[in-house]
C-alpha cells in the first residue's frame, strides 16, 4: 500500500515545507527556552565546581553565600582548619558590580581569593591563558565571557587591576562573568566608602564623649581605624580530608562554631530549587504556552488541509478505504510536519543559541523529550482534523 | 443478455417519519444485465441520487431487495456485512467530474483501489496500466491529475471504476462537463468496457446529447420507474449527424 500521507505531503512539499519552517521556528524558540533554564542549572553547578569547595560555612541561618547575604569575620576559618576532617579553609568574598576598563563595562561577580596556591578553595581551578594571581594586591583574572583580555587595566572602585589570567566557564548562577581579586581587596571593595562619608564617620566618632576620654587619648584612634577595615568575608570554603563524610563535619562546625554549613546537595537545593527557582517558573509556564501555540497552529494547518480535501476523502471513503486509512494518513500528515518543524527548530536553536547573551544548554537528552513531545503534540492536534474527516458522509460525493 | 448484473424489485427509500415523512423511492423495478449500458433520466428531484446511493450502498433503502451478480445484497436490510468492501470490490463509481486524488499520479489513481483490496503494488499497478492502455491514456501513467485535459481525466477515472472489475458501475452524470465530441467519446468507452469487461452500467444523466446511445432507459418520477426502449444509436451516426 502506498503512503498516501507521503504523496500528499510531496505533491504540495512547498506548502508544507515552508509550513513547517514557520512552526520549526517556533520550535526552535521553544527548545531555546529549555536550553535557557537548562544553562541556568548548569551555572549554578558550575559555580559550585569551580569553587572548589565541598562545604561551605556562612553566617548562622543564612542561605549564603549565592543566595542569600552572608557575613563572618575573616579570622574564623583558623578555627574552622583546626577540625576533625578539613584539609583546606579559605575566605572567599563574592560582590556583583560593574567591572569596565577604558571602552566597556561588562556586570560581573567579583571574587575575592585568599593567599594561596592553585587548587584552594575558592581559586579558579584551571586558566586557558596567562597566570594566577600572585601578588597581594591589584592583580585580576577574568572569565573570557567578560571580553577583558591578558593586559587589560580594569578598574573596580577606586582601584586599577591588571588582567593575568583568563579563565573560561567560570560565571555566577546569573551567568555574569567572574573576575578573581586578591581578598584585602575584595574586602576594602566591599567595604568601601565615599570620601564625605568617611571624613562624617570620623568626625561623628570622634564627637562622640565615651570615645575622647581625657584619661584614655588612644581609644580614639582604635575605633576609628577598627571603623576602617572590613573584617568581614562572605563565606569559609572548606575541603575534606578523605573518609570523612561532608554531613558529620558540617554537622560539626555548625555546632561549635555556631555557623550555617551547607554541603554540596544543600547547596545545589539552594542554587536550583531557592535561586532559580522563579526563573524556572518563568520558563516552565513560556514553555506551556509556546507548546500550546505550537499545537494549535499544527491543529489549524492540519485542520484546513483536511478541509481542503474533502471532496478527495468522500471519494476515498465511497471507493472503500478504511476509516483507520484516512485517519493515519491526516495523522502522519500532522507528524510529517512536526518532524520538519522540529528539525527546523533543532538546527535553528544550535545556531543561535551562542548569540544568547546568558549560556543556553541544549541537552540531548532534553532534545529528545521535546522530540516525543512534539511527534505527541501533532498527533493530538490532529484529531480535530481526523474527527472531521471520519465525519465526511461517502455520499457527499454522489449527486446533490 | 445472459445472467443478472443488477437487479433491484420494489425498492423504497423513506426519508423522516410520521407526518414529515418523504418517500423518495416508491418501489422502484430495474434490472441491468452485464455488459449492459442503461440510462437513467429524470427532473430534479425525481430520486435519482437516492437511487444512485441506494444502489451505491452509502444509504440504507427502507425496504425492497437488490441481487448484485448471483447474490443478494439487500432483502428489506443489508446481507452484507462490510459494505465498505462491497463498494470497493464490487461496484464501480464514475462522477460527474473526475475526483481523481491530486496528490495521486494517474497509475496510482487507478492502482489505488486494488492496492486497498490487498492486492501488491507491482500487481495492482500493472493492471492500472492495462485498464489505462485500454482507455487510450497510458502515455499519461506518470502524469499528475492536474496536467490532463478533462476528457482524459475522465478516462483515468473510468480506469478506476473498472479496475477491480466490478460487475455493476454507477456513473453519475459523466459527460455533464463535456463538449458535444467528448460527452460521445466517453459514452462510447463506457459501451466499450461494459462489453469488454462484462459489466452493468448505470448511467444517470441530463444529458440530451447521449440519451440517443441508449438501448434502454428507465425514466424516473416521483420515485417511480418506467422502462423504455432507447434509440440505441450507433456512435458514427451521431458524431456525423
Amino acid at each position: 500500500m502506498i503512503s498516501l500521507a507521503g504523496r500528499d505531503i510531496l505533491h504540495d512539499w512547498g506548502k508544507f515545507l515552508l509550513t513547517g519552517i514557520g512552526l520549526g521556528l517556533l520550535i526552535g524558540v521553544t527548545l531555546t527556552m529549555a536550553g535557557v533554564y537548562r544553562g541556568m542549572v548548569d551555572d549554578g553547578m558550575v559555580l559550585l565546581d569551580n569553587s572548589g569547595a565541598e562545604l561551605w560555612v556562612v553566617q548562622q541561618e543564612t542561605l549564603g553565600p549565592y543566595a542569600e547575604p552572608s557575613s563572618i569575620y575573616d579570622d574564623i576559618y583558623r578555627g574552622v582548619l583546626t577540625m576533625p576532617g578539613v584539609a583546606q579553609a579559605a575566605n572567599v568574598t563574592y560582590l556583583t558590580m560593574q567591572v569596565g576598563n577604558r571602552d566597556r563595562e561588562v556586570r560581573a561577580m567579583v571574587v575575592g581569593i585568599a593567599p594561596g596556591r592553585p587548587g584552594t578553595p575558592g581559586w579558579p581551578p584551571y586558566l586557558v591563558a596567562g597566570r594566577q594571581i600572585t601578588r597581594s594586591h591589584y592583580e585580576a583574572v577574568a572569565d573570557i565571557a567578560s571580553g577583558f583580555t591578558l593586559g587589560d587595566r580594569i578598574r573596580i572602585r577606586r582601584n586599577e587591576y591588571t588582567v593575568v589570567g583568563l579563565t573560561r566557564r567560570m560565571v555566577s548562577s546569573g551567568g555574569d562573568p567572574m573576575v578573581f581579586i586578591p581578598l584585602k581587596d575584595a574586602q576594602e571593595a566591599q567595604f568601601l566608602k565615599d570620601n564625605d562619608a568617611v571624613l562624617q564617620g570620623r568626625r561623628r566618632t570622634s564627637a562622640n564623649p565615651a570615645f575622647s576620654r581625657a584619661g584614655a587619648p588612644g581609644v580614639l584612634d582604635a575605633v576609628i581605624a577598627s571603623q576602617s577595615r572590613n573584617p568581614s568575608v562572605n563565606a569559609v570554603l572548606v575541603q575534606l580530608r578523605p573518609g570523612y563524610a561532608a554531613g558529620e563535619v558540617a554537622a560539626s562546625i555548625a555546632r561549635w562554631k555556631h555557623l550555617t554549613v551547607h554541603t554540596r546537595p544543600e547547596m545545589e537545593g539552594i542554587l536550583v530549587g531557592k535561586l532559580i527557582a522563579t526563573a524556572a517558573r518563568q520558563i516552565g509556564m513560556f514553555l506551556v504556552i509556546l507548546s500550546i501555540v505550537s499545537a494549535a497552529i499544527v491543529a489549524f494547518i492540519i485542520y484546513t488541509m483536511t478541509l481542503g480535501k474533502i471532496r478527495e476523502i468522500a471519494v476515498l471513503k465511497l471507493i472503500g478505504t478504511r476509516n483507520r486509512t484516512i485517519a493515519s494518513m491526516i495523522m502522519q500528515q500532522a507528524v510529517g510536519l512536526g518532524v520538519i518543524g522540529f528539525v527546523v527548530g533543532k538546527v535553528a536553536a544550535t545556531f543561535w543559541a551562542p548569540g544568547f547573551p546568558k549560556y543556553v544548554l541544549l541537552l540531548p537528552g532534553d532534545s529528545l523529550v521535546g522530540f516525543a513531545g512534539v511527534v505527541v503534540i501533532c498527533a493530538l492536534a490532529s484529531l480535530i482534523a481526523i474527527r472531521t474527516a471520519l465525519k465526511v458522509d461517502p455520499a457527499a460525493a454522489i449527486g446533490g | 443478455m445472459t445472467g443478472t448484473g443488477i437487479r433491484i424489485e420494489g425498492l423504497t427509500k423513506r426519508y423522516g417519519e410520521g407526518e414529515t415523512a418523504v418517500d423518495a423511492l416508491k418501489g422502484v423495478d430495474m434490472v441491468v444485465a452485464p455488459g449492459e449500458v442503461v440510462g437513467l433520466i429524470g427532473p430534479s428531484g425525481s430520486g435519482k441520487s437516492t437511487l444512485l446511493k441506494s444502489l451505491g450502498a452509502v444509504i440504507e433503502p427502507t425496504s425492497g431487495r437488490m441481487t448484485l451478480g448471483d447474490e443478494v445484497i439487500y432483502d428489506d436490510g443489508w446481507r452484507i456485512g462490510d459494505l465498505r468492501a462491497l463498494r470497493r470490490d464490487r461496484i464501480g463509481f464514475v462522477f460527474q467530474a473526475p475526483y481523481l486524488i491530486p496528490f495521486l499520479d494517474v497509475t496510482d489513481n487507478v492502482a489505488l483501489l486494488p492496492m486497498l483490496a490487498g492486492v501488491p503494488n507491482g500487481e495492482a499497478r500493472r493492471r492500472a496500466l492495462d485498464l489505462l492502455g485500454a482507455l487510450d491514456v497510458a502515455h499519461r501513467a506518470r502524469g499528475m491529475p492536474s496536467q490532463l485535459s478533462g476528457g482524459e481525466q475522465q478516462r483515468v477515472s473510468i480506469a478506476r471504476a473498472l479496475v477491480n472489475r466490478p460487475p455493476v458501475i454507477l456513473a453519475d452524470e459523466p459527460t455533464a462537463p463535456l463538449d458535444s465530441e467528448r460527452a460521445l467519446a466517453v459514452m462510447r468507452l463506457l459501451h466499450e468496457m461494459a462489453h469488454r469487461y462484462e459489466t452493468a452500467i448505470i448511467v444517470v444523466t441530463h444529458d440530451e446529447k447521449i440519451i440517443p446511445t441508449f438501448k434502454r432507459l428507465y425514466h424516473i418520477r416521483d420515485g417511480k420507474t418506467h422502462e423504455e426502449a432507447g434509440e440505441g444509436l450507433e456512435f458514427a451516426e451521431l458524431v456525423h449527424g
